[in-house]
């Protein structure tokens, strides 16, 4: 039923109409009327950050928590801008998020009006598509094709730039209805390509499953796919560090994150595969290493939703362009319609060869001494947090991939890490979107000091909504990767890398009102952190850490995977001069 | 594409050209890029090739279907296979794009291009300029005691040998469309 109302009322009852129930936001001077129908309501919550760029990601936090869209509320000008850096993390993490902004009036577009900018000219390449609603009659169906371009296909970040004489003038309401546009991405896989990847799989003598964020996007029944496939196969699975939790850790056939900061046994068989079905992961160079030494052996079977990722790195054997979950439906029929067939005795002894890999425990430390090591604070807040239900966010650096390798992921949407823009200043207001998500889950972002200053302005926010989220942050008053590299790269001269003048954290918590806890002896460390998860509330865990750990296992840039390193020996020169231009 | 695939009609290559889709060899190949006509298209296009930095040597664009708000984009670029397979498959991503045509592996094509061409000059320069133009089919659109403006139409090379010929001749000014390209036949 069309009806006629302003273009600020339409803002919300699209939302509402959509489903939506949460809304990021940050009021000013071009939103003002659509605040204002905010405020005239209940059904959807409005979270004031402290930050546009904390709303982003929070609303990223959100979405990747829940399954659902994302969305955020900003102003003209500055309020676009400081949403960038949000948009280009949901691209390249291929997150839905909504991001409304609002716009001088269209008679005033172009006269450098007080807090005008080229919004949709600025977020152009950092969504996968925006919109100017330049009259109030296409407003509302803008916003329901808006949410449809922002899930359909390979999910995204989108943007409806909105003048504010679009706002307050009045038009027609159409609701929802389904997708009539001629954006309607292919979801099923080509048969004659999936029977070749079933065959490949009956013959396999070395195979792999090599899982990333495809497999999360595609929905919680994806995962399930996913597990009756490998389980029912028994083939070893590695994933990015996007794709963790679509198939538990605690499961048999798991064999860890790959990559840079992957475990041994994972880069150790993607290397020496013959069979490499990538389901929903897009050979990242984080994964990959040396394009012309990776997995020389294998025949490579990549499954993506976007036709763009195939061929775009390493050129697939077996290219299947479709949904996930759709087509690993399909696989799954015509695998069992054959038979059910795997090369059993090349099975047996590919998992020892993996089981050599494995003994390697790459991932193993020693807590001595009277300084808590990161690795150890991990492997204990796994400990007393995995039978919760509980919710991890990151930062960016050593922590990051710290929190990747020693915390387990049972399930999809429960990993909320910035993989590929790589953002410092994330998991914070990440954290505070998951808690919106489950409000009576337990949300930890893991973090490093620096990164976690980058949007610290956010304990506001948690303070004033009551969203009890932890704060976990490894302090050891560095930019660990960066001196990390540093150390490995550049002569160990540590150019910037230390902060000085770090806050208490524990008296910056305070000063929010928040609970700070200050941890630095490993025979506290269990009761500081039962102390942080039963709080009722916001907690600021500063956990004072060994200053100078590296993040092993490694694998240098400009080398191969079966050239990883796997501690402090001999780091130094391994990497040459045409891997140090690498990033 | 797969690997090794004979090449159909290319329009500036052998048609025997085999071609692995991981060569190193550049090619040019025009494209003909169906968009939603509304603002900010055309910036969505260049945006992704100067972006991801691939090569745009020519690009034309119009309005083709006023009813269905269609604009046709026709871009000629160069890259390797792996290149132009990328572009192909980034265009088609963006939302405002309907259709991707590779008309340099679709099926013969023909490409055609408009030029104006000032030529200043007194005498016998002036009188072979004209009999040049006569030869090359370029009509006189603008003329002077001292000047010149010749139009002529056609393949991109025929107006470069053509602007090769009016160098020594007087050229003063050049301006071209770039390509606007067809598939022959139905």
């Amino acid at each position: 039923m069309t009806r006629q109302m302003t273009g600020a009322k339409m803002v919300v009852q699209a939302l509402i109409d959509q489903g939506v129930d949460t809304v990021f936001g940050y009021p000013g001077g071009a939103v003002l009327p659509i605040y204002d129908e905010i405020f005239q309501q209940n059904s959807i919550k409005h979270i004031l950050v402290r930050h546009e760029q904390g709303a982003v990601h929070a609303a990223e936090g959100y979405a990747r928590a829940t399954g659902k869209p994302g969305v955020c509320l900003v102003t003209s000008g500055p309020g676009a801008t400081n949403a960038v850096t949000g948009l280009t993390d949901a691209l390249m993490d291929s997150i839905p998020i909504i991001v409304l902004t609002g716009q001088v009036p269209t008679f005033m577009i172009g006269s450098d009006a007080f807090q005008e900018a080229d919004t949709v000219g600025i977020t152009r390449p950092c969504t996968k598509h925006n919109w100017l609603v330049k009259e109030t009659d296409s407003l509302s169906g803008v916003i329901h094709e808006a949410f449809h371009v922002a899930t359909a296909g390979r999910p995204g970040p989108v943007l409806i730039d909105i003048p504010k004489d679009v706002q307050f003038a009045t038009g027609t309401y159409t609701p929802p209805k389904p997708s009539t546009s001629h954006y309607q991405p292919q979801v099923k896989g080509d048969m004659e390509a999936i029977t070749e990847l079933v065959a490949a799989i009956e013959t396999a003598k070395r195979p792999i499953f090599y899982t990333g964020g495809g497999v999360i996007n595609s929905g919680p029944g994806a995962s399930q796919l996913l597990r009756e496939l490998v389980d029912a196969t028994g083939f070893p699975i590695t994933s990015t560090l996007m794709g963790l939790g679509s198939y538990p850790a605690s499961g048999k056939h798991w064999t860890g994150m790959l990559g840079m900061h992957g475990l041994y046994e994972a880069n150790m068989a993607m290397h020496d595969c013959d069979l490499m079905i990538n389901i929903g992961a897009r050979f990242d160079d984080r994964i990959t290493g040396r394009i012309d030494a990776f997995s020389p052996k294998s025949k490579k079977a990549h499954i993506d939703i976007d036709p763009s990722s195939i061929n775009k790195v390493i050129k697939a054997d077996i290219p299947i362009v479709g949904d996930v979950g759709h087509v690993l439906e399909d696989i799954l029929k015509v695998w069992k319609s054959r038979g059910r067939k795997t090369n059993q005795a090349a099975m047996a002894q590919w998992w020892s060869k993996i089981d050599e890999w494995k003994a390697v425990d790459c991932l193993k430390f020693k807590q001595e001494g009277k300084t808590i090591r990161p690795q150890y604070a991990l492997a204990r807040l796994e400990a007393l947090t995995k039978d919760h239900d509980r919710y991890i966010c990151t930062e960016v650096g050593q922590h990051q991939m710290w929190a990747a390798q020693y915390l387990g992921f049972e399930d999809p949407n429960r990993w909320m890490t910035s993989g590929g823009l790589g953002t410092m200043g994330y998991g914070f207001p990440a954290s505070i979107g998951v808690q919106m998500g489950h409000p009576e889950a337990l949300v930890i972002n893991v973090a490093g000091e620096a990164s976690w200053l980058m949007n610290m302005q956010e304990l506001g926010t948690a303070m004033q909504f009551n969203l009890p989220v932890k704060q976990f942050i490894l302090n050891n008053e560095r930019l660990g990767m960066v001196r990390q590299w540093q150390e490995l790269l550049h002569g160990e001269r540590y150019s910037h890398s230390w902060s000085e003048s770090l806050p208490d954290f524990v008296k910056l918590a305070e000063a929010f009102g928040a609970k700070g806890i200050i941890c630095s002896d490993p025979d506290d460390l269990d009761d500081a952190i039962m102390e942080m998860i039963t709080h009722d509330g916001p907690v600021l865990f500063d956990c004072l850490v060994e200053k100078h750990e590296n993040c092993f296992p490694m694998i240098p840039s400009g080398k191969a995977h079966n050239e990883m390193l796997l501690g402090e020996a001999e780091t130094q020169g391994v990497i040459d001069a045409k891997g140090s231009v690498l990033v | 594409m797969s690997a090794l695939k004979i090449k159909k009609g290319s329009t500036s290559h052998s048609a025997y050209n085999l071609r692995p889709t991981f060569s190193d060899v550049e090619e040019r190949h025009t494209l003909a890029v169906l968009v939603e006509n509304e603002p900010g298209v055309l910036a969505r296009v260049i945006g992704l090739f100067s972006g991801r930095g691939y090569n745009i040597e020519s690009l034309t664009v119009a309005e083709v279907d006023h009813t269905g708000h269609l604009s046709r984009i026709t871009i000629v670029t160069a890259g390797t296979p792996q290149v132009i397979e990328q572009i192909k498959a980034q265009l088609g991503r963006i939302v405002s794009v309907h259709e991707v045509h590779d008309l340099t592996v679709e099926g013969p094509s023909v490409e055609r291009e408009l030029a104006m061409f000032k030529v200043a000059g007194q005498g016998d320069k002036r009188v072979e300029a004209l009999r040049l133009a006569d030869i090359f089919r370029a009509n006189v659109v603008d003329s002077t005691l001292e000047s010149f403006i010749f139009e002529i139409t056609g393949a991109p090379d025929k107006i470069d040998a053509f602007a090769d010929l009016m160098h020594p001749l007087g050229l003063v000014e050049v301006a071209r469309t770039g390509v606007a390209a067809l598939p022959r036949g139905d």
